[in-house]
């Protein structure tokens, strides 16, 4: 099952390949990674997502509490919560399909940041499943390049994730 | 205020810290700190031959003292020698801090001269690690240090310093804090009381009930708690390769090693137990065999520091995160008061039966002693561990490399104590036994200390003889020598069908008793069983000279009993090279 784990951690040099480095030492994947500091400069928020059995997480999750860079973590699967990955797309627009691109992105409600004669560079945000069915939509287009921020997440409600 | 340079700051905080020894070698990125210590430093330094020697020694001492060992190192080649050291330490969760000189912060990352990412290269084998920016951090930083190493579940930390941060004339401010406290890192102080009175309840209704008990009971100095409540309730006890000596292992309780290589009965009684106490184990691969075979009838209480330890391997029906001495005070206080409650706990009579099956089993296949197979007069290796044990008195501290001696030392030296026994269970690390006794026999001068070894990993550290010689220290070495790589030969005997790929020496071995005598030491050679005995108490005789026992044994011997892998389980094992279960 996909999971959503989202941590604090001291904004230290090494902080990173820790997590990382465990991730392939104990043989997990990670599918998407998102770091960055956070209103408090000593903390960056790390999110990740990863694919595992409940058991697999639990014991994931107990190895990266051990580090001693990481102050708290949370499982955001474990409860209701807002994910978002967000995407810069470019794809080549001319003749019909400058139209249709447009159009689709539109529908998925995205916006185009960049245009050039035969480019346009649209941005959109939203779960990981919406972006990935914006480039399945965008088939029969002619896609240049591909960007994703990797999944950011917070808890729905009163639940925090801070010190 | 009082103002220091880094390397001073260094020397300094290691004094303030009450560290006795420093294991260590000098190089270009450590030399201000060793200037610093030449000058001005109460703790003296062990200077080894090679940097790997110096955490093998430092972990010694800490596993005999348990207090951290601190090592010295240059940057480069001489922090990527201590890794295999730090692998080790990691392992076994050994307190262990390893100060590693870095090139000049200007001169990171551009492949300088002797310049390794450390702090890279050791991740994953170290409890955690600090690379120094800013000198005035330093004391802070080691304080930090052997906080972590020594708190929680042990282990090595790292500190890499550049040469810059050290140089003599730049000075700071020194304060060695007294306290530290981080926000994340908060080892857990007490078990959970619920989850303590469960356990108390279970482990009173057991039928067939064992404790089952690790290294993590000596590294949490609950020896004597586990033995009060083995002897309270008249349990079994088994102890993992690292666990020994946690209870003691001449008492009648005891049921011998588990695992791998374990007793007949202590692996029969775990297997048919219907409850078992883990304490500070962490159900390794040695000692479960085939994990979906492991103990089916037995619910598992699991008491560990470490939660990650916890049911990683083998699922607690109870698991209880704490330290071991406060978890098992708390254990044994709920024990003692159901039993008030209710006096016909636990249940007598299902205890005398298990007892009288595990005596069944313990008498059935006992240690081996004596001539296995035919009619050779060669020594066999269980009667030199046995002539160590009764010239020692069974008061020794015994360090062991990796191997066949390693096996025989473990089943044939009951070890009454906690931290006698000092050997890489964990990494598997040959090399491991010289250096190590060095360490013991420098925290304990007055203590007889011996190492066990086979004339494969005793040259993997042999330079450290020189280190002896240096530091007189007079440890002995038990040379169980069969001119093989003997447990390689052991698998290719009963898997390869005898094939001895590259497990032979042919005649290239050194005369040891002449290389004891080129590096100022005595060697003493035996070969016959009626002269083991009389070499043995010549070589402890000699109570200031390191002396090394080249004892020839009979190379066909195998390590029994050995569990049948693959797909077997507790209860099965090859007892002899045609008796199996």
């Amino acid at each position: 099952m996909r999971r959503i784990i989202s941590m604090l951690m001291e904004n230290e040099p090494g902080a990173l390949s820790r997590v990382v480095g465990l991730f392939s030492q104990r043989g997990y994947n990670i599918e998407t990674l998102n770091v960055a500091p956070t209103d408090d400069a000593t903390l960056s928020r790390l999110t990740l997502t990863t694919v595992g059995t409940d058991l697999h997480i639990e014991k994931l999750t107990k190895q990266l509490n051990k580090l001693v860079d990481v102050v708290k973590l949370v499982d955001l699967t474990e409860g209701a919560h807002i994910e978002r990955d967000m995407m810069l797309i470019k794809i080549r627009a001319t003749g019909a399909a400058r139209e249709e691109v447009k159009r689709v992105t539109d529908i998925f409600r995205g916006q185009i940041v960049d245009v050039s004669p035969n480019v346009y560079t649209i941005q959109l945000s939203g779960t990981s499943d919406k972006l990935d069915s914006f480039v399945a939509a965008m088939a029969e287009a002619d896609i240049l390049e591909v960007v994703r921020s990797g999944v950011a997440g917070i808890s729905r409600g009163e639940k925090v994730l801070s010190l | 205020m009082e103002l220091l340079s880094g390397g001073e700051m260094i020397a300094r905080a290691l004094e303030d810290e009450g560290v006795e020894y420093i294991f260590g070698y000098p190089g270009g990125a450590v030399l201000h700190i060793y200037d610093a210590l030449f000058k001005d430093c109460k703790v003296p330094h062990i200077l080894v031959r090679h940097e790997q020697a110096a955490t093998h020694a430092a972990d010694g001492y800490a596993r005999a003292t348990g207090k951290p060992g601190v090592v010295l190192v240059t940057s480069g080649p001489g922090a990527t020698n201590a890794i295999t050291g730090i692998a080790t330490a990691y392992m076994d969760s050994v307190p262990m801090l390893v100060l590693s000189g870095q090139v000049q912060s200007h001169l990171i990352g551009e492949d300088a001269f002797q310049e390794t990412d450390m702090i890279g290269i050791s991740r994953p084998i170290v409890k955690h690690s600090f690379m120094v920016k800013r000198t005035e951090d330093l004391p802070q930083m080691i304080k930090k240090a052997f906080y972590i190493a020594s708190t929680g579940r042990p282990g090595p930390v790292v500190i890499d310093i550049p040469k810059d941060l050290t140089r003599p004339d730049e000075k700071f401010e020194y304060n060695y804090p007294k306290n530290v406290k981080m926000r994340s890192y908060s080892p857990a102080q007490r078990g959970h009381t619920g989850q303590i009175k469960k356990a108390a309840k279970m482990l009173l209704a057991a039928k067939r009930p064992m404790i089952y008990a690790g290294g993590g009971v000596i590294q949490g100095d609950g020896s004597e708690l586990l033995t009060q409540l083995a002897r309270e309730l008249n349990y079994p006890v088994t102890n993992t390769l690292m666990g020994l000596g946690a209870y003691p292992g001449s008492d009648r309780q005891f049921l011998g090693m588990l695992g791998m290589h374990g007793l007949y009965e202590a692996n029969m009684a775990m297997h048919h137990s219907d409850c078992i106490l883990a304490v500070g184990a962490r159900f390794d691969d040695r000692v479960t065999n085939t994990v979906d075979k492991f103990c089916p009838g037995a619910k598992v209480i699991h008491i560990d520091i470490d939660p990650a330890t916890i049911s990683k391997i083998v699922m607690a029906d109870i698991p209880i995160v704490g330290p071991v001495q406060s978890v098992l005070t708390e254990l044994l206080g709920q024990v003692t008061l159901l039993r008030k409650k209710d006096s016909s706990l636990p249940d007598e009579s299902a205890l005398d039966r298990w007892w009288q099956q595990i005596e069944e089993w313990r008498s059935a296949h006992g240690l081996f002693t004596g001539r296995r197979y035919g009619q050779s007069d060669l020594i066999m290796p269980q009667q030199v561990i046995e002539s160590l044990y009764r010239v020692t008195d069974g008061d020794a501290y015994v360090t062991s490399d990796v191997g066949q001696h390693q096996m025989f030392a473990a089943q044939y030296y009951p070890f009454d104590e906690p931290r006698r026994w000092i050997n890489s269970g964990g990494l598997g690390t040959m090399g491991f036994g010289l250096p190590a006794a060095m360490g013991v026999k420098l925290a304990f001068p007055d203590m007889e200390v011996a190492c066990v070894t086979g004339e494969g990993s005793i040259q993997m550290n042999i330079q450290e003889l020189s280190t002896c010689n240096q530091y007189k220290t007079a440890v002995k070495i038990i040379n169980l020598r069969n001119n093989y790589l003997g447990m390689v030969k052991q698998w290719q005997d009963m898997q390869y069908e005898g094939r001895y790929a590259m497990s032979t020496y042919e005649d290239s071995l050194p005369d040891f008793v002449k290389l004891m005598e080129a590096y100022g030491h005595v060697g003493i050679q035996v070969d016959k069983l009626d002269d083991l005995e009389g070499a043995m108490k010549e070589a402890f005789a000699l109570k200031d000279k390191l002396v090394f026992l080249d004892v020839i044994i009979d190379p066909m011997e195998h390590v029994y009993p050995m569990h049948i892998a693959p797909n077997g389980s507790m209860k099965d094992m090859w007892l002899s090279k045609n008796e199996r279960t």
